[in-house]
C-alpha cells in the first residue's frame, strides 16, 4: 500500500495540522452534502430545544420520516429531471390519478374482473397496474418532450391540469376508501412498520453491505494502482456508518405501539397484558424502508449506470452527449417513464396512509419536490445535482414544516419560512460554488 | 501518382446541405486516402464545418453520396459515423463538462464490467495509458474537466477520438486555442497520427498550419470546393488567393489582385 502512496503523484498530502476540509477531502466525502446533513441535524437540535427537549423523540421522528417520504422518493428522480434540463410539474396530479387508481381498483375495479377481496395479492396487482400506469403517462410525456420537441413545462403544466381533472372523473367528485390490508402496511403507521426484530436484522445487513462496498472500492482502485484513500478514513467511514445505521435502528426500536393499538393486539391474539400495558417496538416504518431502497437504487442507476452517465452528460452539455452518439431522446423518455415508476411509489405510500384516496392526493407535492432537489443543490443550469442530497432536501424541508408546527408556530408562517430557506439554500450555494468554482 | 490508382478511405460525392433557403454546401466533392492529410480551408461560412458535420453524422447532407472503403454508406447520426471508425474532433471540443476525463474519452461507449455495471476503474485506466502518450503532463482524472485548461481539454476531446482506433480523423481548427507549445504537440500528434495510416481532414483557419501539414489542400468558398490541389504546386499566397477570391490561381486577373492588396 505504501508503494502505491509514494509512486502516484496525484495523491492528496498528508495535511500539516487537522483541518476539517482537509480530513473530508482525504476521505472522499461530499462537502456539500456533509454540510447538508450538519445542517439537518442542528435544525433538528434547534428543535429540541425551543420544544423544550420533547422534539427529538422517536415517535416525533418517525412521524417525520413519513411525512418527509412521499415528496423524498418523488425528489430522487426530480434531480435526474432536472439534471438533464428538463421539468416535471405533472409529478403531484400524477400522484392523484395513480392513488384514485389503487384506491378504485381495490374497492371496485378489481372485485367486477373476479379479483375479489379474498384473492391473494391484491395489492401486488394493484401495485403493478399503478406502476404500469405511470410508466405508460411518463413515456407519453417524454415522447412529447423529446421527440415533437414541446418544452416540458408547457408538456408537463397541460399534465398537472388535466391529470387531476382526471381524477375528478375517476371518482365522480367523491372520495374512495377501504383499500386490502396488506396494502394498508405502506402507511408506516405501527402496524406498518417492520417491527423490532426485521430492524435490527436491515441495519446488520446494512452494516455488512457498508463495509462490503468500501471493501469493494478499495480493491477496484488498487487493481488499477490508483490512489486510494488513507487507511483510518476508510475504517472511520466504515465504524460511523455501520454505528449511524444501528442507532437509528435502536432509535426506532425505543418507538412502541399506541397503548390502543397494543391492546388491541393484545387482546387479538390472546396475549395477557403486563402492568403498565404491552410494549410492541415499532422499528423502521415501511414507508421508511422502501424510500432507503429507492435512494440507494436510484444512486445505483445514477452512478454505476451508462442511463445514469448519459443524463449527466447530456445535461453538462447536450450537443456533446448527441455528437457522442448518445440516443439524447430515448434516455429523456426513459427519465420520465422512470419518474411514472416513482409517482407509483409514491400514490401507494399516499393513498395507504389515507386508507384510500381524495380529490387532492398530491396536490402541490410538484413544488416541494422541485424545492427538495434544490435546496439538496441540484442546479437548474443542468448537469448538476445528486440523489442522496434531494433526499436531505427534502428531510429539510419536512423538518422545518414538522418542527415548526410541533412548536406552534401556524401553516402561514411555516410557509413563510420554507420559502425563505428554500431561496437562502440556493443562494448560498450559487456563492459557494462561483467562489469555490465546482465541487 | 500512385494515389490515384488505390481505393480512397473516403469519399463524399456532390453533396449538398442547406439551412432554408441558404445552401451551406453545394455539389461537393472531395476524398481523403489513407495516411494523407488532406487541409480544408476557407473563409468564414465558407461551408468547410458544415461538410465535415456531414461526414462525421452531426448534420445529414441534404443530397449527395458518402464512399468509405469504395463502399456506399449511409451515415445518419454520429453513431453511423464511429462505427465506419470515423472520428471527429469538433472545433467546440464537445466535452461534457460536468463529468470527469474518463468519462468524456468514454463517452457514449463506456466499458462495463459482466452485471452490466460502468466499469470506472478500467476506464480511468485506459485513459490514464492514452493520455500517457498524448500529454504526460495529464494528470487530472477525476475532476470534472471544466476545470482543466484549454490544453487539456484538447487533450480529452482528442484521446477520446484516437483511443477508439479511428482511421479517418476529422480536426475542426484543433490548436485555435492552443498556446505556442500545445499547438506543436498536436502536430506532432498529426504527422504521428498520419504515419500510422490514418486519414484525417484537417480544418484550420491558419495557413501555416495547413501548410506545413497537409498533403492535399481543398478551398472552399461560398460553398463550393474552388479546387483541391497538391501541397508542393501552390504557394501559400495562391491559397490565400483562392480563399479570398473563390478562384483558381490561373483565374485570377491583375484587377483582383490589386483588389487584395487594398483590403489586405
Amino acid at each position: 500500500m505504501t508503494d502505491v502512496a509514494s509512486t502516484t503523484p496525484d495523491q492528496a498530502p498528508a495535511a500539516p495540522g487537522f483541518s476539517l476540509r482537509g480530513a473530508l477531502a482525504a476521505a472522499e466525502i461530499d462537502t456539500r452534502l456533509f454540510g447538508m446533513l450538519v445542517a439537518l441535524i442542528a435544525l433538528l437540535l434547534g428543535f429540541h430545544v425551543a420544544s423544550g427537549g420533547t422534539f427529538l423523540a422517536p415517535t416525533n421522528m418517525t412521524t417525520l420520516a413519513i411525512q418527509a417520504v412521499g415528496v423524498a422518493i418523488l425528489a430522487t428522480g426530480m434531480v435526474l429531471v432536472i439534471v438533464a434540463r428538463n421539468i416535471d410539474l405533472s409529478v403531484g396530479s400524477l400522484v392523484g390519478i395513480i392513488a384514485m387508481t389503487y384506491a378504485l381498483l381495490m374497492t371496485d375495479w378489481l372485485s367486477f374482473v373476479g379479483i375479489g377481496a379474498d384473492f391473494p395479492f391484491r395489492w401486488l396487482i394493484a401495485l403493478g397496474i399503478g406502476v404500469g400506469l405511470g410508466v405508460l403517462i411518463g413515456a407519453v410525456q417524454g415522447f412529447i418532450i423529446a421527440y415533437i420537441g414541446v418544452p416540458s413545462f408547457i408538456v408537463t403544466l397541460g399534465g398537472l391540469l388535466a391529470f387531476r381533472g382526471i381524477v375528478w372523473v375517476q371518482s365522480q367528485g367523491a372520495a374512495v376508501s377501504g383499500l386490502d390490508p396488506t396494502f394498508l402496511l405502506m402507511s408506516g403507521n405501527a402496524q406498518g412498520s417492520v417491527g423490532a426484530t426485521a430492524t435490527w436484522g436491515l441495519a446488520i445487513i446494512g452494516c455488512v453491505v457498508i463495509v462490503g462496498l468500501l471493501a469493494y472500492n478499495r480493491r477496484q482502485r488498487r487493481r488499477f494502482g490508483f490512489p486510494v484513500r488513507p487507511l483510518w478514513a476508510e475504517v472511520l467511514l466504515g465504524a460511523v456508518g455501520c454505528l449511524v445505521l444501528l442507532g437509528l435502528a435502536a432509535f426506532a426500536n425505543d418507538n412502541f405501539w399506541p397503548p390502543g393499538a397494543a391492546t388491541r393486539y393484545a387482546q387479538e391474539h390472546g396475549i395477557v397484558e403486563p402492568p403498565g400495558g404491552l410494549r410492541i417496538p415499532v422499528g423502521f416504518p415501511w414507508p421508511v424502508v422502501i424510500l432507503i431502497a429507492v435512494t440507494l437504487l436510484m444512486t445505483f442507476v445514477a452512478n454505476r449506470r451508462r442511463f445514469g452517465r448519459y443524463v449527466y452528460a447530456y445535461g453538462g452539455n447536450p450537443d456533446a452527449a448527441e455528437l457522442a452518439g448518445i440516443n439524447t431522446r430515448w434516455t429523456l423518455v426513459k427519465i420520465y417513464m422512470l419518474m411514472g415508476v416513482l409517482c407509483a411509489i409514491s400514490a401507494a405510500i399516499a393513498a395507504a396512509r389515507l386508507d384510500g384516496a381524495t380529490l387532492d392526493v398530491g396536490q402541490s407535492y410538484e413544488l416541494y419536490v422541485i424545492a427538495a432537489a434544490v435546496v439538496g443543490g441540484t442546479s437548474f443550469a443542468g448537469g448538476i445535482g445528486t440523489i442522496p442530497g434531494a433526499v436531505l432536501g427534502a428531510f429539510v424541508m419536512a423538518a422545518l414544516a414538522y418542527g415548526l408546527a410541533y412548536n406552534g408556530v401556524n401553516s402561514s408562517i411555516q410557509n413563510i419560512v420554507a420559502g425563505i430557506v428554500l431561496v437562502i439554500a440556493v443562494g448560498f450555494d450559487t456563492y459557494n460554488r462561483r467562489r469555490g468554482g465546482g465541487s | 501518382m500512385t494515389v490515384a490508382e488505390r481505393t480512397p478511405l473516403v469519399e463524399m460525392q456532390d453533396i449538398n446541405v442547406a439551412f432554408g433557403g441558404v445552401h451551406a454546401v453545394r455539389e461537393v466533392s472531395i476524398d481523403l486516402y489513407a495516411g494523407e492529410v488532406v487541409g480544408l480551408v476557407g473563409g468564414n461560412g465558407a461551408g468547410k464545418s458544415t461538410l465535415m458535420r456531414v461526414l462525421s453524422g452531426a448534420h445529414p447532407a441534404d443530397s449527395g453520396e458518402i464512399k468509405v472503403n469504395g463502399e456506399r454508406v449511409s451515415i445518419s447520426n454520429p453513431r453511423d459515423a464511429k462505427a465506419y471508425n470515423i472520428e471527429t474532433i469538433y472545433q467546440t471540443l464537445a466535452l461534457a463538462d460536468n463529468v470527469d476525463a474518463p468519462a468524456n474519452v468514454f463517452l457514449g461507449r463506456e466499458m462495463t464490467t459482466r452485471w452490466g455495471t460502468l466499469d470506472d476503474g478500467a476506464m480511468e485506466d485506459a485513459t490514464r495509458k492514452v493520455m500517457g502518450r498524448l500529454n504526460p503532463n495529464f494528470k487530472n482524472f477525476v475532476s470534472p474537466v471544466k476545470s482543466l485548461s484549454g490544453g487539456q481539454r484538447q487533450a480529452v476531446a482528442i484521446a477520446r477520438a484516437v483511443y477508439f482506433n479511428a482511421r479517418i480523423l476529422i480536426m475542426d481548427e484543433p490548436t485555435a486555442a492552443l498556446g505556442p507549445a500545445e499547438t506543436a504537440q498536436v502536430r506532432n500528434l498529426i504527422r504521428q497520427l498520419k504515419d500510422e495510416g490514418i486519414g484525417i481532414f484537417l480544418i484550420s483557419h491558419d495557413i501555416h498550419d495547413v501548410f506545413d501539414l497537409s498533403d492535399r489542400i481543398s478551398v472552399m468558398y461560398h460553398g463550393q470546393i474552388v479546387d483541391t490541389v497538391e501541397k508542393a504546386s501552390v504557394t501559400p499566397d495562391d491559397v490565400l488567393g483562392m480563399i479570398i477570391l473563390g478562384k483558381k490561381p490561373d483565374e485570377v486577373t491583375e484587377k483582383d489582385k490589386a483588389a487584395i492588396e487594398l483590403s489586405g
